[in-house]
């Protein structure tokens, strides 16, 4: 008995629901960004799931690149928290508001 | 029967997980559980029969990704951290949201149609290995999304370089 699709997807629903949770509620810009991976991870779970249920490899072609995307988005959103320590020497996202937002 | 067990387990381990990164005070936890948690996803990976991906997850996620957000977590002043509070003002409002993505999403889910099958079962990519079936399809059908993803590293890898360095003194 093999496991039905819809738990995969329910599985990776739940992985990018809270992702979105802790993007939205938390206040240290680290753990933001961890959410962001969080998110990130939720729709390959799904794209591969997928890719394994269709038959075709082209979801997991586009996970690849979901993942060297997210490797391409976690360093430079971790160069932003540098400069960012450098100028006010805070990580909370509260605490950050020159530009009046 | 052994399959869904093991699906119980690996989903319910990345629930949890999940959930604990999002809510430990302390950053240095958080990316601990993170490293467990990738190690589960690339569980269900192989699990899915995608062997790659699940090596691509643990080396890249794990070995790359983490130590990065290790290192910059290290910058953190972590007594100031551990006393205040671990939400903002917004905390209810992205409880709320999350939680009504999920009911709305799950609803969604129950008139899901899965496309025709392709040609890629099972059998032949057995046949074929894994690796090789997504290297041709990779290197052949996809070599123009290949290559911008290479100029998108490139990208990053002078950004980082430009954000992070000292302004020079002029």
């Amino acid at each position: 008995m093999a496991v039905p699709l819809s738990w995969y997807m329910l599985l990776s629903l739940a992985v990018f629901s809270i992702g979105v949770f802790g993007f939205l509620s938390r206040r240290n810009i680290i753990i933001m960004l961890m959410s962001i991976e969080l998110m990130l991870n939720g729709v390959n779970i799904n794209l591969i799931a997928l890719s394994h249920y269709i038959q075709d490899l082209r979801g997991q072609i586009l996970a690849f690149f979901v993942i060297a995307v997210a490797a391409a988005e976690a360093a430079i959103g971790l160069a932003i928290v540098i400069a960012m320590f450098r100028n006010r020497a805070t990580a909370h996202v509260d605490e950050i508001k020159e530009m009046q937002g | 029967m052994v399959s869904i067990g093991f699906f119980i387990y690996f989903a319910f381990a990345i629930v949890v997980l999940s959930l604990l990164v999002v809510t430990r005070r302390n950053p240095v936890h958080s990316v601990l559980w993170m490293l467990l948690l990738f190690f589960h996803i690339a569980g269900v990976y192989l699990f899915l029969n995608a062997e790659f991906m699940a090596a691509i997850q643990v080396i890249v996620y794990a070995g790359g990704i983490l130590v990065l957000f290790l290192f910059v977590v290290l910058l953190m002043n972590l007594r100031e951290e551990l006393s205040i509070g671990k939400y903002t003002t917004f905390g209810p409002t992205g409880f709320t949201f999350a939680l009504g993505l999920f009911v709305a999403v799950s609803m969604a889910l129950s008139s899901f149609i899965a496309a025709p099958p392709g040609k890629y079962s099972i059998d032949l990519i057995k046949q074929e290995t894994h690796v090789k079936a997504l290297g041709k399809l990779l290197y052949t059908e996809f070599i123009y999304p290949f290559e911008i993803a290479s100029l998108i590293l490139l990208v990053a890898m002078i950004g980082a370089i430009v954000l992070a360095k000292r302004r020079l003194k002029s």
